[in-house]
């Protein structure tokens, strides 16, 4: 279970010293973090993301619900005024509902979870477009944000706050999903749902309220990154983020097949996409090979890690066949210690034989 | 008769610690319909598969045409004029009845591009269709297609690649009669054109109308062949059965107790104009036999609160219980162990201990936090109890055999209060000794007070294990059987649907 972790782990290690070695400014404290920062931001709905892919979902949605919260998170400041814990809750129900509609009309309505947030993707896209008039938002000079940014945007002794939260919610998310009844229910339903509701486990529940954190996490981030950048421009704010939330996750070893993943392993693919991304920087590769990079990284870490675990399933089965060898000869070595129900039936035991 | 078509000599197929078959020999002749008939687990699709190319025998020849061989592919069965009508049918049902026919060697048209040939398909497909006489056309889509219709083009795919023995696996068993009497009217037609079908079915009926000679499979071997003159009822299932089936019985330790599971007037979504009535006490096992399709399944997943229930109740020592999910049927102490374990009974990928949890975690959770020391006291209670073979709790359940895996189910369940529990098919898949394990189990279940009721399709294990039976014909209940009188005839009697008076007026 922890090996996956283990292994990401150590390639985020090697990655960095050969990095470093290379260019030393990769380990500078500025850099450093700069980059925490950034897993910070990309991390708290990779989460999301994660939780949702075990299921054997996806949320594609998230990027354009970045877009929506956004634009009128800001509005709320600044056009109306509001106090800023008001608008925080304002866009985390916001968030909460998007995800919640989607988790209905997947679990509900039975629809694809891929189609569902899809169509989300298209839809709050346009939906921010429409209400700003495709016009950016930002803030002015005495707009009620000066606290929340400055936590936002923060740091407590030198970290950047944004890493802080991640941690945070990390561990929250992991107990959540390492230590309760609701974290195992969820691997079970992602693995094999239809047990899982032979089980008497809501499966329907289950996954929804997946959803409903996505979108909950979704809201969190979506502050986080207004304060980051300052300002939303709609067409643009959160531009394939889900993309980044999906590839940390699969890296991370989520499976889309669903079942698999934990949350140590999306916190560290998130982290090694970030240094990979400000790898192409500081080694001056091209900043137009950024995407190829991630996506040749990904590819070959999956391809890795399924060649890996098919070594694996053949060592189980392997071993599963030895186990049945030497239980037909205990058969008839058990007379003495008959199992259960065995002895009233002695003349039955090697009739196949 | 005349010449062979095909012949099987010796085969013997042995799997590890089963041997499915043992030294089966079987001759086709030419255009003769040959009746292959025996118990679940006979052999006979193992049988078929051989024949088919799908398996290889571990020993014996087949012939064919006078040509010896060991093992065929399944291209070369086709080739040799072999084609399945399967019992799950085969057929793509987005796709027309002529790309079916014709599925996996198109016709194609000329030209660069070779794209499919609809129009030479269809044209080649009509004079089948017409010649078996189906009242559909080649452009009509799988997907509008009744069973018996499918079939029919299943049987038009066999005669257009030229088959001379076609195999049929109990292709009445979701047929209505009139359906069934098209069919056979069907094969005497295919007969009539020198083609050979081996008919494999478990109404006896049918096979006297249809086959000229009847070979019984049991326990891998051939146990006789009766030709059409020496056709009877009795001569068959004599050969069938052919051994003392209450070798197996256990008797309750007391007589059944007050109180049980009533079904009243239930209505599923399987059969929506049909009532379900039956009741099993506590402390009987009480067996569900009927034909595939029943509604056996359908009644236990809408008792277990799976499937919706469209009517009528469930009630538990009197008093109804409302059961709108499977959370709920928990709660009353209503499980169903399912047909498909390892759809649905097991998430394979979870060790043994989160398996046997699962349903019960969240009794001995703290604030939904999962107390892994009880879970584990709990999975290592169960192993101990059923007796599980496994090397420790934390191995996944995909490792583990049929018979355990059947018992880490089990497992789930006893780790709870049941008070009715349904047993869908409970030995399927699983070897002799692992078997009798679980009838002793069912056992001292219901001694312990709970009501069972066994879903089974193995006549043997209905008979051998059941207090009483209850038999399903078409979405009800046809008829139940105290102990004295069960017989197979009897249960296969009511499972098509003939009433217990009709069978005693018939007796007497």
């Amino acid at each position: 279970m922890m090996k996956k972790e283990l292994g990401l782990f150590l390639l985020l290690v090697v990655i960095s010293a050969i990095t470093g070695a290379i260019n030393p400014a990769f380990l500078s404290l500025v850099n450093l973090l700069n980059m925490a920062n950034l897993i910070g931001l990309f991390g708290v709905f990779a989460l999301g993301e994660g939780l949702v892919i075990i299921t054997g979902g996806i949320d594609l949605s998230l990027g354009s619900m970045f877009a929506l919260l956004g634009v009128v998170f800001v509005d709320l400041l600044t056009t109306y005024q509001i106090a800023w814990p008001l608008a925080l809750l304002l866009v985390l129900l916001g968030g909460l509902t998007l995800g919640g509609i989607q988790g209905f009309l997947i679990t509900r309505l039975k629809m694809q979870p891929f189609i569902v947030t899809l169509c989300g993707l298209l839809i709050y896209r346009g939906a921010a477009r429409y209400y700003t008039s495709d016009s950016t938002r930002g803030f002015g000079y005495g707009d009620e944000a000066g606290t929340l940014g400055n936590i936002a945007s923060g740091h407590i002794a030198g970290i950047p706050n944004t890493f802080i939260l991640l941690i945070i919610l990390a561990l929250i998310l992991g107990v959540l999903l390492h230590r309760s009844v609701y974290g195992r229910w969820l691997y079970a339903v992602g693995k094999n749902e239809e047990a899982a509701r032979f089980s008497g486990i809501s499966t329907g529940v289950v996954i929804a309220t997946a959803y409903i954190i996505s979108g909950g996490l979704a809201g969190v981030s979506t502050v986080l990154f207004v304060f980051y950048t300052n300002s939303v421009s709609p067409s643009s704010f959160g531009n394939f983020y889900e993309l980044y939330a999906i590839a940390a996750a699969v890296l991370g070893g989520c499976s889309l097949r669903g079942g698999e993943g934990s949350i140590l392993g999306i916190v560290l693919g998130t982290a090694l996409l970030q240094v990979l991304q400000n790898l192409v920087n500081i080694l001056g590769i091209p900043n137009s090979l950024n995407f190829a990079v991630m996506g040749t990284v990904i590819l070959l870490g999956v391809l890795a890690d399924q060649q890996l675990q098919a070594r694996r399933r053949r060592q189980v089965s392997l071993a599963g066949l030895v186990r049945t060898v030497p239980k037909s000869i205990l058969t008839q070595g058990q007379q003495n210690a008959p199992p259960r129900g065995a002895a009233a039936l002695p003349a039955r035991t090697g009739d196949h034989a | 008769m005349a010449e062979t078509l095909l012949e099987l000599a010796g085969i013997s197929k042995t799997y590890p610690g089963v041997r499915a078959l043992d030294d089966v020999s079987l001759r086709v002749y030419r255009g003769e319909v040959l009746g292959l008939i025996g118990e679940n687990g006979a052999g006979k699709s193992t049988l078929m598969r051989v024949l088919g190319g799908v398996v290889a025998p571990t020993e014996g020849v087949i012939r064919i045409d006078g040509n010896d061989r060991a093992r065929m592919t399944v291209s070369e069965a086709t080739q040799a004029g072999i084609a399945f009508v399967h019992q799950e049918l085969n057929l793509f049902e987005n796709l027309d009845v002529a790309a079916n026919v014709f599925i996996g060697r198109e016709k194609l048209t000329g030209g660069p591009l070779k794209l499919v040939d609809h129009k030479v398909m269809r044209a080649r497909v009509t004079p089948l269709l017409q010649r078996l006489g189906a009242d559909f056309t080649p452009d009509t889509l799988v997907e509008n297609l009744s069973i018996a219709q499918r079939q029919m083009v299943e049987i038009a795919k066999a005669l257009s690649i030229d088959a001379r023995v076609i195999i049929m696996d109990e292709p009445t068993s979701s047929l209505t009669i009139s359906e069934t009497e098209r069919l056979l009217e069907v094969i005497a037609d295919l007969k009539a054109h020198g083609i050979s079908v081996i008919y494999i079915s478990h109404r006896l009926g049918e096979i006297m109308t249809c086959a000229d000679r009847v070979v019984v499979l049991r326990d891998g071997h051939t146990v006789g062949e009766l030709a059409r003159h020496e056709l009877s009822h009795a001569a068959m299932i004599r050969l069938m059965i052919g051994r003392d089936l209450k070798a197996q019985y256990t008797p309750p330790k007391q007589s059944p107790q007050p109180g049980g599971c009533d079904i009243v007037d239930l209505v599923t979504s399987a059969f929506p104009d049909r009532q379900i009535n039956l009741s099993v006490r506590r402390g009987e096992i009480l067996g569900l036999a009927g034909l595939v399709g029943a509604g056996r399944t359908s009644l236990a997943r809408a008792a277990f609160g799976i499937d919706p229930l469209l009517g009528g109740e469930i009630r538990i020592d009197n008093a109804p219980v409302g059961v709108v999910s499977p959370r709920d049927a928990i709660r009353q102490g209503i499980y169903l162990v399912p047909e498909d374990r390892k759809k649905s009974g097991l998430v394979l990928e979870l060790p043994i201990r989160e398996n046997v949890a699962l349903a019960s975690l969240l009794d001995y959770a703290r604030m939904w936090l999962v107390n892994g020391t009880a879970e584990r006291r709990v999975a290592k209670e169960q192993v101990a109890s059923l007796s599980i073979k496994v090397p420790s709790i934390d191995v996944e359940a995909v490792t583990l055999s049929g018979g355990n895996q059947q018992k880490v189910v089990l497992g789930k369940w006893l780790s709870m209060r049941p008070r009715v529990m349904f047993f869908d098919e409970p030995t399927r898949g699983i070897d002799v000794g692992a078997k009798s394990e679980i009838y002793m189990l069912m056992r001292d279940l219901a001694d312990q007070g709970v009501a069972i009721v066994m879903i089974s399709s193995d006549m043997e294990e209905v008979i051998g294990v059941s207090d009483r039976v209850a038999v399903m014909h078409e979405g009800s209940v046809s008829g139940v059987l105290e102990r004295e009188q069960f017989s197979e005839y009897n249960v296969l009697r009511l499972a098509i649907g003939q009433t217990l008076e009709t069978m005693e007026a018939a007796a007497s």
